[in-house]
């Protein structure tokens, strides 16, 4: 059967944090290890904060990374300023990595079109947040031909969830990268849920990686719980499209430890003891108690790190609660280049409606 | 002095594109049969040949996919003009032009745009298969941020192509199948674009306002040929671009006559009609001698080759309703 076909299945340490194999180079480098260890940390705690500011009015419906810290912190981590990231919804973890500001996200999330404007030069050709499913990877195909038609050494990066990979746009993308050979990496989270659908009936494949295959592209399985393994495999993914050597389908194997969004309530489909026996393999614990054998981490720099990202999380918090309303004509200002002449009346109405509703009761 | 040629709009088209993509480097060219085979009805006939494979790309056969890479290429500054075959096959294409291209700019509010084209025929009339003669424009109209240009003679075409390439937004242009090989007109290669959401006006008239665009326009002009044999004096308004739709020209043709016929190859319910005739009683009650009247397609599916001719507006149908225009009666 060729469904036999043998995906590679790459992990450095187990849930205890145990190297299996010998690990590669680059974890020599303290500095990395903890750079990644920190970023997950406030992925987590700034995930917290924004489930917070929803349950209290403060932002509207969010869609947590619990669980799922290593796959963007790994991917942001691996990508230059210069490549492209094209996400998809559940990306706090990428976007902070890119440089995206945390008042930004909270914008975003807050219902504020500003929330997708932002300044940060690391991410200044970046996506938005892509809603509509497996959309942004017909997007991700364009912006690596892009950079093909003008031969720069660019990558475009991807991400969608297990759902996705069900959809025709995801499909017809790996099959144009595969037939282009773009300079592009598609990155699967696959965290077992799609809303409350489970992966086994999302697709008969074996694994989701092995939908490459038949787009003539490598597709490759990775613990999404191992920052080390994500970063491996994910690096090598981009230097090979940078290289000229085209794109390549990672599915990154991990668990959604919340709700779909702060709308869902998960206990309706899935059994405590699914969840339970799935905390004990999340990424963040997993790398500290390795970060604590090779020396390198202790509780008191733990809690110095908690304090701080507290800090900073509510300093964004605070900035985010600063921004004055929006001017209601940006509605009409960013609709074309130009505003044409007959929507002027329009616009006029919306600033004059807007003007008696005053503003919305976030922050 | 400049070149004289004579050409047919896919022609004229064709010329467009060369001129373009000569012009700027960043006009690249996408879609099916597209490359060697110069498209279905030849409107990219020697691009591949002059502007290489990295420009005029083949893709494969998917709408979807088409409509959403042309995205991902213009927010890197690219101007890519895809071509969807028929119109009956850009619903593929539809949440990307609905959920995003029509919207890039305003979502990230500037930081990214969608200088995209998306070139499709438009309309029945040519005794085509199925879902080859789609007129379904009002889709597109109705979508905020999109552009919806429809050219209905060579020249219109040359210019407005170019205008649409160089435009910094997405625009949809829907090239009248019917007028594809049937009109020839003198068109200089001079590189100058049209005016976008401008209303042209082809024929001036006291009485009465007929407005119209793409292949309806021939029936349209024809119709204002035979009334005016019979002392009635027709204007006669090429919309060309449905969205934004050029108002001002529209309400002072009709300020001027007090009565307007509108044509259109679309269904009639809810169609570009419905739209003006709205306007022109919100703007223009106390204007108007007698009621805006429509002729249109139906509001049945478009038939197929054999029927469809008495599907699409015709001569003697304009010409009873500027009849019952001129007479008062509904």
């Amino acid at each position: 059967m060729p469904l036999s076909v043998r995906i590679p299945f790459t992990r450095y340490l187990d849930d205890h944090g145990q190297p299996l194999d010998e690990l590669p180079g680059w974890v020599d480098d303290p500095e990395l290890l903890l750079e990644l260890y920190r970023q997950m940390n406030l992925v987590r705690v700034f995930d917290q904060k924004c489930i917070a500011l929803q349950r209290t009015g403060q932002i509207g419906t969010y869609a947590s990374t619990l669980g799922q810290e290593a796959i963007g912190t790994a991917l942001g981590r691996a990508m230059t300023a210069e490549d492209v990231l094209i996400p998809y919804y559940r990306d706090t973890a990428v976007q902070l990595q890119r440089g995206v500001a945390m008042q930004d996200i909270l914008l975003y999330w807050g219902g504020d079109e500003r929330g997708s404007a932002w300044s940060a030069s690391t991410a200044a050709e970046d996506f938005p947040i892509c809603v509509p499913i497996a959309t942004q990877a017909c997007h991700a195909c364009g912006v690596a031909s892009a950079f093909r038609i003008r031969q720069q050494p660019r990558v475009a990066v991807t991400t969608c969830g297990d759902g996705a990979t069900s959809k025709g746009d995801f499909l017809e993308s790996l099959n144009l990268a595969g037939v282009w050979q773009l300079p592009l990496v598609f990155v699967v989270n696959n965290n077992q849920w799609a809303i409350s659908v489970p992966r086994s009936l999302q697709s008969a494949a074996p694994t989701l990686a092995h939908k490459a295959l038949a787009a003539g592209i490598p597709g490759e399985q990775v613990d999404g719980n191992d920052v080390l393994a994500v970063y491996d495999c994910i690096s090598a993914a981009i230097e090979r499209a940078r290289s000229g050597k085209g794109p390549t389908l990672v599915e990154c194997v991990t668990y959604r430890l919340g709700d779909h969004t702060t709308s869902d309530d998960a206990s309706r489909y899935r059994s405590a003891d699914e969840l339970s026996e799935a905390w004990k393999h999340e990424p963040i614990g997993r790398l500290q108690r390795f970060l604590h054998q090779q020396g390198l981490w202790d509780e008191r720099r733990e809690q110095d790190l908690q304090q701080q990202l507290t800090e900073r999380i509510n300093a964004a918090v605070e900035q985010f609660r600063a921004v004055p309303e929006a001017d209601a004509a940006a509605a009409f200002d960013h609709l074309y280049a130009q505003l044409p002449e007959c929507y002027r009346d329009q616009r006029d109405e919306l600033v004059a409606r807007a003007a008696t509703l005053g503003g919305t009761d976030h922050g | 002095m400049a070149e004289q040629t004579t050409l047919c709009m896919v022609e004229a088209i064709n010329l467009a594109l060369h001129r373009a993509m000569a012009d700027d480097p960043d006009v690249v060219v996408l879609g099916e049969d597209v490359g060697p085979n110069g498209g279905v009805f030849r409107a990219t006939v020697g691009l591949h040949e002059r502007f290489g494979f990295r420009r005029v790309m083949d893709t494969p056969l998917a709408e979807t996919l088409i409509t959403g890479i042309t995205v991902g290429m213009a927010a890197q500054g690219l101007k890519p003009v895809a071509e969807i075959q028929f119109m009956g096959f850009i619903y593929a294409g539809m949440e990307h032009l609905i959920s995003h291209a029509s919207r890039l700019r305003s979502r990230t509010r500037g930081r990214l745009s969608c200088p995209m084209v998306l070139r499709t025929p438009h309309g029945g009339g040519i005794h085509a298969p199925e879902h080859h003669g789609e007129s379904t424009e009002a889709m597109l109209a109705h979508v905020p941020g999109l552009r919806v240009v429809v050219p209905s003679s060579p020249r219109r075409a040359y210019g407005l192509l170019l205008a649409a390439i160089a435009d910094p937004d997405p625009v949809i242009f829907l090239e009248p199948s019917r007028l594809y090989r049937s009109v020839r007109q003198v068109v200089e290669d001079d590189g100058q674009a049209l005016p976008l959401d401008t209303c042209f006006t082809l024929r001036e008239g006291r009485d009465l306002s007929l407005v119209s665009w793409g292949a309806a326009l021939k029936e349209t002009l024809e119709a204002a040929g035979r009334l005016a044999e019979q002392g009635i004096d027709c204007e006669v308004i090429d919309v060309a671009t449905l969205k934004p739709l050029d108002t001002a020209t529209i309400l002072a043709s009709v300020s001027k006559t007090g009565r307007c016929v509108i044509v259109h190859e679309a269904a009639r319910s809810y169609g570009p009609g419905a739209e003006i005739a709205a306007l022109l009683q919100e703007q223009l009650f106390h204007a108007l001698h007698t009621p805006v009247q429509r002729v249109t397609g139906f509001d049945c599916v478009i038939p197929y080759a054999r029927q469809e001719m008495a599907y699409l507006p015709d001569v003697e149908s304009i010409c009873q309703a500027a009849y019952r225009t001129m007479q008062g009666e509904p």
